[in-house]
């Protein structure tokens, strides 16, 4: 291990910009002769639009142009693409309507954009918003997914009984069976909470066309700009991928919502060459609430079937998912693939069938958010386990270790797909047990009765997916592109070091853990690695960042990239050196002839594939730059066990979090500081969900939480410090043995805080509480219990 | 946001003038007029800034009376020795208005003359039985909170102070909207000069007011248990995304308890 080296806390490059204000977000940027945009809104959720008079704001001071819906239908822009194809049961594929990026016809959500005013400033832009005229015809909103798939009021025509797909995995006869003789059921209701992401730099966008070449440059605030110069450029705006540059530069923030196509980027690349200046538009922070795509907003009835020792049987899962108006770039699989696909969790259930409806409503797009899919499924399987505990009257550890994959099954097949490659349950379940002193629990329970409080203690054991992903597996589920990644390592002459990801950092301190890497593979100084991500026109390639993926899949390109300058360098070696290749060794920043003082250092090799007079030329190129692209063998599987302890106030329903311990399992840890640091926001992200966070429609379709008035984002005095540590088994097939750590912290936090609200509460007879558990919801359902 | 004039008043007789056409607005601190307008909430023409008027400023105390000048912020209350000695549930209610931020730049006078139904300072008002000093006239605060965001301010009636009345003992507990941190319930409750008084702010329909019973009670006895049993018209709650009007009426039940028990104690 170096200074700088893997599994050392370096304290993050990054930083020296971020804290002192020199970071370049999308805002930052300015061109010259650069106008403003302003999207009028739809204020209903649901109506036919009659028409669009434009004629007074087209005559308002400074204004440059205004188009709507028709402006992009007579250019034949075409609609914003989903990424992911799904079927129903039978087949057939998924009802999939057009998602045009100005309303035509008809708006489907508040915030549905109507027209585009483009002008000198953005006073002028948002004023002569108002004088647009747009005749409404207003429809009923459709918003609760139950009543929706009822039909009466369509969101598409296409779309029978508002259902996007009906779709299913495993075989639902075998699982009846498993239920027929079991000896306890335990069913479960709940309602996963619909969340807004909220990231702290909203979407930006700035677009320029240049006549002379005919280029478009779009810097937008997005975690793959490959994916989206991809998307916009070929199927929205037909710009081939010579012709149009994406930037993303520092990006404040996106928790899964700034990896999505949106419409906003698509109307001003397309705009930016009908005005022939460059536009910006900077979201306000209500146009994120209602145009950013949300998170979560399942519901889902769920059985497990147990035999009298509280052993798994089977599970039976029914999910309606929301996909709201429109789909967004990567919805459909977030319920399927990312959610009924993680359904085994962490134990040894033999028979899973679940069933997944997507369902449109006039809400804004659901999409991934940090975890997709399997906090959803963690929330429900930690639930209903924790549920059967109770009703069964088994502890809420021994259930778990029942049922636990043992550390020796591995790879372990699940019965909905896939196959883990390792992880030790138990491992991470006793660190757990143990830092969160769980010995000592019920004397704490009676102190904190002693002072009125309902003490409880709540467990999480979970897993997730991610490492997104193997292209063929993820091409014959239905994905539309393929999901490897990229880099290049590019040496300079004097052997300072340049690479190229094709991952994207927005938070995830990418610039040091790569550099880490890097570091200690070729021995060179961490200083003397820079790493370079975020534009289209620099960087080969790449899929991007969401799914916890930089590391696992990103990592492991840079590293093989890197390993061929190491080989590379070895030839250049032995040539320098007299030396046979084979007797090369490659170590501490050094060539060295095995068994001799002859020695090369990097640097001094680097300068010689550049400055090649005493070269090899007759069998290697000079030059030092290497690439590689990586597609993964199979997903990674990070788990753990989260153990909150909570404090409930039975006489308000308020609910404080005392205790919170996470001992994860992401395999191995570059920058143990940051890895701390992202468990710690997901974490806090989880305890957001269960507590606090809930986006709220009104039957109209209005949101009700459309601003931090209504809508509560956790605060530090919301949260305990926490316990986190981690616990490693390696990836077995990736070379560094990573796992991802995005994601875990909201995966597996938020059923641990409600399992312990639940105990906490039990002995007031209550038995579920909803999502969030704010003071309201958790004293009407001490009311309840004790009516 | 159409623009508007910004004037800054040179005492209190030219403050009232310039702001005493309909659509001019004293401009106390802002915390609630600035991001109104710039939602686009509101439209004044005329902002008539009352930041360098001095006589507005300052804590004194007189016997059994603090003072407390309408422009002095929050955090210059809850800071004050004076008010912490003689009234020390004001200063800590001072200190828990807003968030740092508010509390440098929002004022006495901004508060109450806006009269948001979830704000901290009408409750403290109503239940020490203040008086509000106006540009014309001495208000009692019973007669000056006249429903959500009005009062009994004429036009161009600038509030210059404040005097609230010593009391014995005095506590306010607040629960607060888990999102904005407003006042979701907020009880007041004092015993001395002016009575025995509760007031509540937050949970009513029409912003904030006296609790009757509560009082009767605590004239009695002034001891958590005295409001045992007294239960909150849910009628005259608010009713939102964080509380219906039940659960708010359990809890000014259970806030005003929590603070006679602080005030008693």
């Amino acid at each position: 291990m170096t200074e700088h080296g893997i599994g050392v806390s370096v304290k993050r490059k990054e930083d020296r910009r971020f804290l002192t204000g020199n970071g370049n977000y999308t805002d930052d940027i300015n061109r010259p002769g650069q106008t403003y945009a302003y999207f009028l809104r739809s204020q209903v959720a649901h109506a036919e639009i009659n028409g669009v008079d434009t004629s007074a704001a087209e005559k308002a001071d400074g204004v440059v142009a205004v188009f709507t819906g028709a402006d992009l239908a007579a250019d034949e822009v075409g609609g914003l693409p989903c990424g992911w194809g799904l079927t129903f049961q039978n087949g057939d594929p998924m009802v999939e309507p057009a998602h045009p990026a100005l309303a035509q016809g008809k708006v489907r959500h508040v915030g549905d954009a109507i027209a585009v005013v483009v002008a000198e400033t953005k006073k002028q832009a948002k004023a002569a918003a108002q004088l647009i005229e747009a005749d409404l015809n207003g429809l009923p909103a459709v918003v609760d997914m139950k009543k929706a798939i009822e039909g009466g009021t369509l969101v598409h025509d296409e779309a029978a009984e508002n259902t996007c797909y009906d779709w299913a995995i495993g075989e639902k006869a075998d699982v009846d069976a498993a239920f027929d003789g079991a000896d306890h059921v335990t069913s479960i209701d709940i309602v996963n909470n619909r969340l807004i992401p909220n990231a702290i730099e909203p979407r930006v966008a700035l677009a320029e066309y240049e006549a002379a070449s005919g280029d478009y440059t779009l810097y937008t605030t997005t975690q793959n700009p490959h994916v989206i110069r991809l998307l916009m450029g070929a199927f929205v705006l037909q710009i081939p991928e010579h012709k149009l540059k994406i930037v993303a530069p520092d990006v404040g923030g996106g928790f899964g919502s700034k990896i999505f196509h949106y419409a906003e980027e698509a109307v001003l690349t397309w705009a930016s060459a009908k005005v022939g200046r460059p536009i910006k538009w900077t979201a306000e922070r209500s146009e994120s609430f209602m145009t950013d795509a949300h998170g979560r907003d399942h519901v889902t009835h769920a059985e497990l079937a147990l035999d009298k020792e509280g052993t798994f049987l089977g599970l039976r899962v029914q999910t309606l998912a929301n996909m709201g108006s429109y789909l967004s770039t990567f919805a459909p699989a977030v319920p399927t693939y990312l959610h009924a696909t993680l359904l085994a969790g962490v134990y040894t259930t033999p028979l899973i069938y679940a069933n997944i409806r997507a369902v449109f409503t006039n809400t804004v797009p659901v999409d991934a958010y940090r975890g997709a899919g399997r906090p959803e499924a963690t929330y429900l399987l930690e639930r209903i386990v924790s549920k059967a505990a109770r009703e069964m009257g088994i502890d809420q550890v021994e259930i778990r270790r029942k049922n636990f994959i043992p550390s020796d099954a591995f790879p372990y097949q699940t019965p909905v797909a896939l196959q883990y490659d390792s992880g030790d349950y138990e491992a991470t379940l006793s660190a757990a047990l143990e830092a969160a002193d769980v010995d000592g629990f019920a004397g704490r329970r009676e102190a904190a009765a002693r002072d009125g409080k309902l003490r409880g203690l709540g467990y999480s054991t979970y897993i997730e997916a991610c490492g997104v992903a193997p292209s063929a597996v993820a091409g014959a589920l239905g994905a539309r592109a393929g999901l490897y990644e990229s880099a290049v390592v590019r040496v300079h002459p004097t052997g300072s070091v340049t690479v190229f990801t094709g991952t994207h950092s927005h938070g995830q301190s990418h610039e040091t853990t790569f550099a880490q890497l890097v570091s200690e593979q070729l021995g060179v100084d961490f200083e003397a690695v820079d790493v370079v991500h975020g534009d289209t026109s620099k960087i080969q390639f790449g899929m991007g960042t969401y799914g916890s993926r930089s590391l696992a899949v990103g990592g492991e390109a840079i590293l093989r990239a890197a390993n061929k300058i190491v080989d590379k360098g070895r030839k250049i070696a032995a040539h320098i050196l007299e030396a046979s290749e084979a007797d090369i060794e490659f170590a501490d920043g050094s060539y060295t002839v095995k068994g001799t003082d002859k020695a090369m250092a990097f640097g001094e090799v680097a300068l010689a594939a550049y400055v090649p007079h005493n070269y090899p030329h007759e069998t290697l190129e000079p030059g030092l730059e290497e690439s590689a692209f990586y597609d993964p063998l199979n997903f990674t599987f990070p788990g753990g066990c989260h153990v909150c302890e909570v404090d409930v106030d039975p006489d308000t329903g308020v609910v404080d979090v005392v205790n919170f311990t996470a001992v994860d399992d992401v395999g191995r840890v570059i920058n143990p500081m940051i890895v701390e640091g992202q468990v710690h926001g997901g974490v806090t992200q989880g305890i957001g969900q269960a507590l606090l966070e809930n986006a709220v429609y009104d039957e109209n379709g209005q949101l009700l939480s459309g601003s931090y008035m209504d809508y509560t984002m956790p605060r530090a005095d919301d949260v305990p410090s926490y316990h986190v540590s981690t616990e490693e088994t390696l990836c077995a097939h990736n070379s560094l043995g990573v796992k991802g750590v995005g994601e875990v912290g909201a995966i597996g936090s938020t059923p641990a805080v409600i399992n312990a609200v639940v105990d906490a509460l039990a002995e007031k007879g209550v038995t579920d509480v909803p999502l969030p558990a704010s003071p309201q919801n958790v004293w009407r359902a001490i009311q309840e219990a004790g009516a | 946001m159409s623009g508007f004039n910004y004037h800054k008043a040179s005492d209190v007789a030219d403050a009232a003038g310039k702001s005493s056409s309909d659509d001019a607005l004293p401009l106390a601190g802002g915390m609630t007029i600035l991001p109104s307008i710039k939602l686009g909430l509101s439209d004044p023409s005329d902002l008539v800034d009352l930041a360098g008027i001095g006589d507005l400023k300052g804590v004194s105390v007189d016997g059994d009376t603090v003072t407390i000048g309408a422009m002095t912020r929050h955090a210059d209350v809850a800071g004050s020795a004076d008010v912490q000695q003689a009234i020390p549930a004001l200063a800590a209610l001072a200190g828990g208005i807003g968030d740092a931020q508010v509390r440098n730049r929002g004022t006495l006078g901004g508060s109450i003359a806006n009269n948001d139904p979830a704000a901290d300072y009408p409750a403290a008002c109503l239940g020490l039985g203040a008086t509000i000093v106006t540009s014309n006239r001495e208000i009692a605060a019973d007669d000056f909170f006249k429903g959500l965001f009005e009062t009994a301010l004429d036009a161009g009636e600038i509030i210059t102070a404040v005097k609230f009345p010593v009391p014995a003992k005095a506590a306010y507990e607040k629960f607060p909207n888990p999102a904005s941190r407003y006042a979701l319930v907020g009880v007041f409750v004092s015993d001395g000069p002016a009575g025995t008084r509760v007031a509540v702010t937050g949970a009513g329909v029409n912003g904030v007011f006296r609790q009757g019973d509560m009082e009767a009670a605590l004239g009695g006895s002034f001891s958590a248990d005295a409001l045992e049993g007294i239960s909150v018209s849910e009628g005259d709650m608010a009713s939102d995304l964080h509380a219906a009007s039940d659960y708010r009426a359990h809890l000014v039940g259970v806030i005003a308890k929590r603070a006679v028990a602080a005030a008693a104690g």
